[in-house]
């Protein structure tokens, strides 16, 4: 696609249409074509807004959901991401600072160990141009950094942005530790649930299902001063039983485990190559990730929820699925001790498998 | 004989009752008064036979009786009062007086909240190592349980001063005040660090307007303390009582004292907090790996995490010197001082400083890091440091690399059609011994093709699924495999997300990345000198 037949977003266009570009423009990997489509929208009318949410959002989400249908793959994701990250900053600079007397301070952060970058990034900027001062401190920020910066700069909120569930227990420990520094923190991001259930869970301050939400809610009243300094376990009592702290020290050796016991049970395994056992790993490291994860908010569905999609993943690559429930079974061997993982891993297995409920 | 000793006993009983220390009043069957001891009577003596008690002394009978106040005393006793009934139908009424009971649980209760009161007051203020919140706080702490408003006035060489203004009810304001601040007794002298000047030394109808918040009404009475620092004044707290509120008492102030030494040590460290971080964030500037300029022809991405979570720079850097003019050659730098943190990260500094003075000379590698090597091994410093060089030079499609590598992980060139290559330039370590050999490999990179210069933090990174084995070279090659075509800046991102993941949160060395990409063009036909394998435009 050359710079001449770059596509012009006529003001005609739809959001949808302009998105549909985008996607096409970034996809192809051509940055140059999707910059022009992005400012082509604010050019022809379209608010800063529309554009960074239901353009530039619309097409990140298309890859979230392209890459669950094997229809791009992680790298194509990475790439096109790039692409759209550029996009943003190209937008941003197009629509220049607000011209409003300036509303409160916000810190938007990503949790530590989140790679997922752009729906923060998308929230800074809407934060801009609807005038708050905003400090974006990008990907994976590690709690003391932030802290560090919310001491530094002093801001009336933080935002935390998280979209990869079994980063829930470092998000928990980042809003505490904003919380014991005196600044309240709204949640938001697929990690805190669809219904903001772990953010509550949590003692976040606020939560809000996407941009424009966070962005009403900032501009409303403020939260308050947060409760002050407290520990994860006063949140989540059931943490005493010492099952969260288990699996996670140990889930190396339950990984070695789950394959040891596969390589006995399931005849394919035995004979899977290199790579497979390779991926075989892999998946095996993330359901015990998800199992941690499940136990540490204590809900089973967290976990049943994380094998659904592994399930349809799985079938989307045309890889058979056969050796999900025997990993659980002997998981759930490994883990006899501890009622709460167990109770999760036969939740789970029941869900996979539904004649064995009948 | 017998009646008669009774009669005596019964006389004798009655002189010892009516002279028992403790008082005890008799009442009939209809509550009214029949006999009432000495004590009593002392204590009330509007209670004389006959009236009906309940209706002389107000409150009675109701467990305990409290503000009595016995005939010349200048204090309140209280009494916990123990009816007996009698098979007639008196009572009599025992009083046992617990006065100091009463007053210890009253001062008990006062000192435990204001015990409470002070340990939420040190949470609170320990939170938050932010100047303005820290002061913030203070002033909802202080009108939440001292006074209707509350001044905390922060020292300064030239006004107007910065304030921070709270009224009970409302929320802190940020205020600046230009007005003379020895207007108001005992400001001055507080923010000097003075002792404070007592309350009713402080004539409240002198304050001066400004002191005084819109709206607030008149004044009662007004307190200024000083807020002691770390050695030095962190400011003064002015505290203000509505008219009709009680004055404060001398107990309060000493009270309103110890809340301000806390406020004080909180602001104190954060304002210590704040002119350290500004310190740190001077002398970390130049330390942190630069924001990637912009080169002609090529497209740069760059990616750095340091070792220590608490430290953000380490041993692996990077730099960027973009082309001094048309026809010339851009530097891309990687490098990795051994060891970690501030240590490493100063020698990192002097490094890069040294390269920048080398930079003419960069059209020979081999001379740059000689020169490089000579400065190091004359230096105090045992450290030595491996580096790779990449000289970018842009050809009509695609771009040319002149690479060399000084005891450094070779650089990985990803073709377009996903081919990793190793480049073959190995060279000696920098810094250790007296001459370094090394050697130089041009590269030409076509359309969408990277090279990547990395530190071996990425390819050393512990974990992964078992826990304990390496990333390893072969895992980032078959990585990299599937990075063909992709924009600087994903190879980096995703590079970086790899080695990051395979960590899993335990200890890694530093990380350093560099993507050097040939952007894809618009030019379909032109794949380039040596590029290899078939090139697809999109």
């Amino acid at each position: 696609m050359t710079a001449s037949s770059k596509p012009r977003a006529a003001p005609s266009l739809s959001v949808e249409d302009v998105a549909g570009q985008l996607w096409t423009a970034a996809a192809g990997g051509d940055e140059h074509a999707a910059g022009g489509i992005a400012l082509q929208a604010l050019e022809s009318g379209m608010d800063t807004e529309t554009v960074l949410l239901d353009v530039i959002g619309a097409v990140q989400r298309k890859v979230g959901e392209e890459w669950a249908a094997n229809r791009l793959t992680v790298t194509q994701e990475h790439a096109v991401t790039a692409i759209n990250d550029r996009v943003v900053a190209a937008v941003s600079l197009a629509s220049g600072p607000s011209s409003r007397a300036p509303l409160a301070r916000v810190t938007v952060a990503c949790v530590d160990g989140e790679w997922h970058a752009l729906p923060a990034r998308l929230l800074a900027e809407v934060l801009r141009s609807r005038g708050f001062r905003v400090d974006y401190l990008g990907a994976q920020v590690p709690a003391s950094h932030l802290i560090a910066d919310v001491h530094r700069t002093g801001p009336d909120a933080v935002a935390l942005s998280g979209s990869i569930p079994t980063r829930l227990p470092a998000a928990h420990a980042t809003i505490t530790a904003c919380q014991a520094a005196g600044v309240p923190v709204i949640a938001g991001g697929a990690a805190f649930g669809t219904d903001g259930r772990y953010a509550r869970l949590f003692g976040a301050d606020a939560w809000a299902p996407d941009a424009r939400a966070a962005a009403d809610l900032l501009a409303g009243k403020l939260p308050g001063a947060p409760r002050g300094a407290h520990q994860a376990v006063d949140d989540l009592p059931h943490l005493l039983d010492q099952e969260y702290t288990m699996i996670s020290r140990t889930s190396p050796q339950l990984v070695k485990a789950a394959l040891a016991g596969l390589r006995e049970r399931v005849p394919a395994v035995a004979c899977y190559s290199e790579l497979q056992l390779q991926h075989t790993v892999e998946d095996l490291a993330s359901i015990v990730d998800y199992l941690r994860t499940s136990v540490y908010v204590d809900d089973p569905e967290l976990f049943t929820g994380f094998l659904r999609w592994t399930a349809d993943i799985l079938a989307a690559r045309g890889v058979p699925a056969g050796y999900l429930k025997p990993a659980l079974d002997v998981l759930g061997e490994e883990l006899r001790d501890f009622p709460r993982a167990c109770a999760t891993l036969v939740r789970a297995a029941d869900d996979l498998d539904p004649e064995s409920r009948a | 004989m017998a009646d008669l000793k009774r009669a005596d006993l019964s006389a004798d009983v009655v002189s010892r009752w009516s002279s028992a220390p403790c008082p005890v009043l008799v009442t009939d069957a209809d509550g009214v008064v029949v006999a009432l001891n000495a004590a009593a009577e002392r204590l009330f003596p509007q209670a004389a036979p006959g009236v009906v008690l309940a209706e002389a002394i107000t409150g009675w009978p109701d467990g305990v009786i409290e503000g009595v106040r016995g005939a010349d005393e200048s204090w309140d006793r209280s009494y916990e009062v123990h009816p007996v009934t009698h098979d007639d139908g008196t009572t009599t009424w025992w009083l046992t007086e617990n006065t100091d009971a009463r007053l210890a649980e009253t001062a008990l209760r006062t000192e435990r909240r204001r015990a409470q009161f002070l340990a939420e007051a040190s949470t609170a203020l320990l939170g938050s190592l932010n100047l303005q919140r820290c002061m913030q706080v203070a002033g909802k702490l202080a009108v939440q349980h001292l006074a209707d408003a509350a001044l905390l006035i922060t020292p300064a060489p030239q006004r107007p001063v910065p304030a921070v203004l709270c009224v009970r009810g409302r929320e802190p304001e940020q205020i600046e005040l230009a007005a003379e601040l020895s207007e108001v007794p005992g400001l001055a002298e507080a923010l000097q660090g003075f002792p404070p000047v007592p309350s009713r030394w402080i004539d409240p109808a002198a304050a001066p307007a400004w002191l005084i918040p819109p709206g607030f009404g008149d004044v009662g009475s007004i307190v200024v303390t000083p807020l002691p620092g770390h050695g030095v004044p962190a400011g003064a707290l002015v505290l203000l009582r509505k008219a009709e509120r009680a004055a404060f008492t001398e107990d309060e102030e000493i009270f309103a004292r110890l809340f301000a030494a806390r406020s004080g040590v909180a602001m104190s460290a954060a304002r210590m907090f704040a002119q350290q971080s500004s310190i740190t964030e001077t002398l970390m500037r130049e330390l942190l790996p630069p924001a990637l300029p912009e080169v002609a022809g090529a497209e740069l991405a760059g990616r750095y995490r340091a070792a220590l979570e608490s430290e953000r720079v380490g041993g692996d850097f990077y730099d960027v010197y973009p082309a001094a003019g048309d026809g010339r050659e851009s530097l891309v730098v990687l490098g990795d001082v051994c060891g970690k943190g501030v240590e490493a990260a100063v020698l990192t500094g002097k490094v890069r400083n040294t390269l920048h003075a080398l930079l003419p000379l960069a059209a020979d590698h081999h001379r740059v890091l000689s020169m490089l090597n000579d400065a190091l091994l004359s230096s105090h410093h045992t450290r030595f440091v491996t580096l790779a060089l990449a000289s970018v030079s842009p050809l009509a499609a695609g771009l040319r690399l002149r690479l060399t590598c000084a005891g450094h992980l070779p650089p990985l060139i990803v073709r377009a059609d996903g081919v990793v290559e190793v480049v073959e330039t190995v060279g000696t370590v920098v810094g250790v011994l007296p001459e370094i050999d090394t050697t130089t490999v041009e590269v030409t990179l076509a359309p969408g093709e990277t090279c990547l210069l990395y530190t071996d933090g990425i390819t050393e990174a512990r974990g992964g699924p078992l826990g304990d084995q390496m990333f390893g070279e072969e895992r980032l090659h078959e990585a990299l495999a599937r990075c063909a075509d992709m924009p600087a800046e994903a190879i980096a991102e995703h590079v970086h997300m790899l080695a990051a993941e395979w960590a899993r949160g335990r200890d890694h060395d530093d990380i350093a990345v560099v993507v050097i990409a040939a952007p894809r063009g618009q030019h379909l036909s032109a794949v380039g000198g040596s590029g290899r394998g078939r090139y697809t435009a999109a």
